[in-house]
């Protein structure tokens, strides 16, 4: 390994160093109030189904078209907005990470994450809960 | 407290074992270790020896642990929290090996069972580094074994055991009763996503790759040992080979399974447990290159050391990323926290070995030999340097970016994926495609030190020109339609594209001009075609993947009318809502939802789409299929969809179930009228009338799937309509656990539900009509069609004959072993891929 395979090492590194710069546009992690001041901004919400207000969906008339409200812990609220079927479990869920941009008070999600209690078989606590169904 | 019913003994025989292998991987560790320090002969093999009693010892005991895990989960002994949390009573039997390797302490026995395996083997084949190289396997192996052995020192639990009893575990009233066992009927069970043949073959493989890693690094270590660097690459280089192939293999058995059974919608979505997979993959690859290179030139013997040292750390980083619930928010299929002690065991695990590794080579860098000389550039070790050197960067970049929770952690930032993270890494990774394809192409064609350009020329031009004229011929008749992303990244794929094909191409010519058809000499050639021919599938399988269930087209629905948000138009809307009975055009075909059947599971129903191509100006049916996608409804609603698809030669018709409709029977007015009927009677109903033609028991048809030992009552009914229309029906009682449930079944385009409530004492039946206006089955679904995905598979499986080849070459192995393996390997993958799921 000399200067030839030296010079074409760094030039690679600095290639992609250089395309990863311009390449990657990171998204943050905001609560829904800091996702409001960054309108039209890619933000991750990690929020709550707020269940006193009614989720609307209708796969018959358009199955790509999901509203809910979401809540975050510290008291944001947002109508949500969601263009897929609606998650089964959406009801169910604990807690929920909205991908997408806030537009006026709109929040317009592509993608979904749900924190599921079925899915945590080895949370403690929920197989107790789980247990003493019986 | 005595309790009834529990079954104590397998646990204490286990717990037994596990602690015996545990002690024994120590014993085994600490006189190997001794033994690669001795210098006396005769002392070093009294060592050796004991040493070897200890390891067989550990190999016995973990498998008698493995035996004994999976008679608790086969007997459904619910008194322990493992075989509650994971096992059910309706698993198949496979599904019950799936279930073991579900939960943590499963998956890391099955580790430590292949490290016993491995150990075995080299135990015989390493010779005069059997001390220095078990050392390492049984450190990694106590290690390893720490965290399975589930004991308590000083009121510290170490480890989690899979013997645990599910009372001491969990808190609960129920515990206090002797009699507790009466109440637990059934386990959890394994999650429904895992339920799927390539749940139960992809890990076994996969871990047998991760475990393989650590022969290398046993491999180097030992040369630190005798100051001898560098005579350690021949004898690594059949394992780097094999741990290669095996990875390789098991990381697209993952893809397989995303294909086939998760709603990813393909085979790869750069999921961060994927990609924890693949990056120590390709840093072996690189670092295998680089032992090739030190073979034949001497070169690169300080970058082989390197390489093959953080493909084992990765390996383990890997680990950690996906068993310590870092990736919570941004992976869908990573294991939940473990648990604080566990996770600062699995941090060890991933330094304990791998740190002193890099701190050994670090220390002796100077002393590892390297050649002072400059590299000719026109000579084969320059470019196949590079191109390793590229793989290694690109690995980097893959875990550099996967690794955003843990600069979150560590940091307190709270920077989240981007927007599109497929396309984050797909628009750094076509170009590396690209170069890595040129590369492949060309190196074969030098030689090693020094290759004349005239020969050079020669050799390439023909493979060159033709891999042209292939691109331009496919840019014409078959473009690829993905400009979703502008036409910077279509160029791309255009030129990743060409550079594959010209590497499938120039490899395949070299193996036939060069090495005059020398197959047994061409492993690494077969290799790269098997390598470049997969990409060059994965280029145009997701370049040209269609979405055939695309709303816009289908025009049948009209956007919410109160959508807030105007809809942009070039979001994709991929979900399709199809009636039942009603056909609807989708793409070029045209589909109907028939009816649904139940599965053994009780939660299961398949819904079968019937797919009709029509020819329009003939009217003739060019293809006629039925696809059955199904789908799990859990209690909670969860639901969990496996795809059907239908494989074709050229393309796949793949699609699953995104929505199910929920029947509301609080809106449902209507009510039912019983009519009791004996078999042949005639009952009326507002459109027409129907006919009992007679009653089924367990039947195994279309629609039923139920066994002689089931109690299960089917009426077979067909419905007349007015509109001269005729409908079959099959309501029908079962009985199980002394419990009786109704399965009711629907005419659709009748508006019409009947049941079978009961049976009256004249011996008659009681068949409930009710009709409702509203219509309620329907299932909302995707559609994709994947056109040459076969090369995918096709290039998976040539890729790993040639690495079979390179391994039987590189020992020395008789010409009838080599056709031998290679011909057990085709068919074993042949029959996994194409054949065992459909």
């Amino acid at each position: 390994m000399k200067t030839s395979s030296i010079i074409i090492l760094v030039l690679i590194a600095a290639a992609i160093g250089v395309l990863l710069m311009y390449s990657v546009d990171f998204s943050t992690y905001d609560t829904i109030e800091s996702a409001k001041l960054k309108q039209g901004k890619y933000v991750h919400l990690i929020a709550k189904l707020d269940k006193s207000k009614p989720v609307q969906y209708d796969a018959i008339k358009d199955p790509n078209y999901v509203s809910f409200f979401a809540v975050d812990s510290l008291g944001g609220s947002t109508q949500v907005i969601y263009h897929n079927t609606k998650p089964a479990e959406l009801e169910q869920s604990d807690r929920v990470v909205l991908k997408g941009k806030m537009q006026g008070n709109i929040f317009e999600c592509d993608n979904i994450l749900l924190k599921c209690p079925s899915k945590y078989k080895d949370d403690k606590k929920q197989l107790e809960k789980t247990v003493t169904q019986y | 407290m005595k309790f009834d019913g529990e079954h104590l003994l397998p646990g204490q025989v286990g717990h037994f074992f596990v602690l015996l292998a545990f002690v024994s991987s120590l014993v085994a560790a600490i006189s190997y270790f001794t033994a690669s320090k001795t210098v006396t002969e005769d002392e070093k093999r009294r060592w050796i020896l004991f040493a070897r009693g200890a390891f067989f010892i550990q190999f016995i005991s973990l498998i008698t642990v493995f035996l004994t895990i999976y008679y608790i989960c086969s007997h459904h002994y619910f008194e322990y929290l493992y075989a509650y949390k994971h096992a059910a009573r309706e698993l198949e039997p496979r599904y019950l090996l799936a279930c073991i390797w579900e939960g943590q302490e499963g998956s890391f026995l099955l580790w430590s069972l292949w490290h016993g395996v491995l150990g075995s083997i080299l135990i015989f084949t390493s010779k005069k580094r059997e001390a220095p190289v078990l050392a390492i396997i049984s450190i990694a192996q106590f290690v390893l074994l720490i965290m399975i052995v589930g004991i308590y020192v000083f009121d510290v639990r170490i480890g989690s055991s899979a013997f645990s009893l599910t009372r001491n575990e969990i808190n609960g009233p129920i515990f206090s009763r002797p009699d507790y066992m009466n109440f637990i009927k059934d386990g959890i069970g394994l999650n429904v996503l895992l339920r799927n043949y390539w749940m139960v073959i992809h890990p076994p493989v996969l871990f047998l790759g991760f475990a393989s890693t650590i022969v290398p690094l046993a491999f180097a270590y030992s040369s630190f040992n005798t100051k001898k660097f560098g005579d350690w690459v021949k004898p690594a280089l059949p394992w780097a080979l094999f741990s290669g192939c095996v990875l390789g293999v098991g990381i697209m058995m993952g893809g397989k399974w995303a294909y086939e059974s998760l709603s990813f919608g393909g085979y790869w979505a750069w999921d961060p447990v994927e990609n924890a997979a693949l990056v120590p993959w390709m840093i072996m690859i690189s670092g295998m290159h680089c032992m090739a290179i030190y073979n034949a030139t001497g070169n690169a013997l300080r970058a082989s050391y390197l390489f093959i040292i953080l493909s084992y750390f990765f390996v383990l980083y890997s680990t950690f990323l996906t068993r310590t619930g870092i990736l919570g928010d941004t992976s869908v299929h990573s294991f939940t926290e473990a648990g604080m002690a566990m996770n600062v065991l699995i941090g060890i695990y991933v330094v304990a070995l791998s740190l002193p590794m890099l701190i050994f080579f670090i220390i002796n860098y100077k002393k590892i030999p390297s050649i002072q000389k400059e590299e000719n550039i026109s000579s084969r070790e320059f470019w196949m340097f590079i191109g390793s050197l590229i793989f290694f960067l690109s690995a980097l970049f893959i875990i550099a970016v996967t690794s955003l929770p843990v600069y979150n952690k560590l940091f307190g930032t709270n920077i989240a994926d981007p927007q599109d993270r497929e396309f984050t890494y797909n628009k750094v990774l076509v170009l590396v495609a690209f170069i890595i394809g040129l590369l492949t192409a060309f190196s074969q064609y030098f030689k090693y030190k020094n290759t004349g350009s005239k020969y050079l020329f020669k050799k390439i031009v023909w493979p060159l020109s033709i891999a042209v004229i292939i691109s331009v011929l496919l840019a014409i008749f078959y473009p690829v339609e993905y400009s979703k992303k502008g036409p910077g990244f279509l160029v791309a794929i255009y030129l990743a594209l060409f550079a594959s094909i010209f590497a499938v191409i120039a490899n395949a010519s070299y193996l036939k001009t060069i090495l005059k058809g020398n197959l047994k000499a061409g492993g690494g050639a077969i290799a790269h075609v098997g390598f470049t021919l997969m990409i060059t599938g994965m280029l145009i399988s997701s370049g040209n993947k269609q979405v055939i269930s695309d709303n816009r087209k289908t025009g049948l629905f009209v956007p919410f009318e109160k959508d807030p948000t105007g809809r942009s138009t070039e979001n994709p809307l991929e979900n399709l809502t199809l009636l039942k009975q009603v056909p609807t055009q989708m793409g070029k075909y045209s589909v109907t939802y028939l009816y649904d059947s139940a599965a053994a599971e009780k939660t299961r129903t398949f819904y079968n789409l019937h797919f009709q191509k029509i020819d329009s100006s003939t009217g003739k049916v060019n293809e006629d299929f039925i696809l059955s996608p199904d789908a799990y409804r859990m209690k909670d609603n969860n639901l969990s969809s496996n795809p059907g698809t239908r494989h074709y030669l050229t393309h796949d018709v793949f699609t699953y179930i995104s929505t199910i409709s929920i029947p509301n029977e609080s809106k449902d007015t209507a009510k039912f009228h019983v009519h009791e009927m004996g078999v042949n009677d005639t009952a009326f109903y507002s459109k027409g009338f129907l006919v009992l033609n007679g009653m089924l028991k367990n039947p195994d048809n279309e629609k039923f799937h139920f066994r002689p030992t089931d109690t299960a009552l089917v009426a077979d009914i067909t419905v007349y309509g007015q509109d001269s229309s005729r409908h079959k029906a099959y309501p029908a009682l079962t009985i199980s656990n002394q419990q009786l449930s109704f399965i009711d079944d629907t005419v659709i385009r009748q508006n019409l539900y009947l049941n079978l409530s009961g049976l009256t004492n004249d011996r008659k039946f009681k068949i409930g009509i009710k009709e409702s206006e509203r219509l309620t089955d329907f299932i909302t679904l995707k559609a994709y069609v994947f056109p040459y995905i076969n090369l995918v598979w096709a290039g998976l499986l040539i890729m790993a004959c040639g690495f079979i080849v390179s391994i039987t070459r590189r020992l020395k192995a008789a010409n009838y072993i080599t056709i031998l393996s290679v011909s057990l390997v085709l068919l074993g993958l042949f029959y996994m891929f194409l054949i065992a799921n459909n």
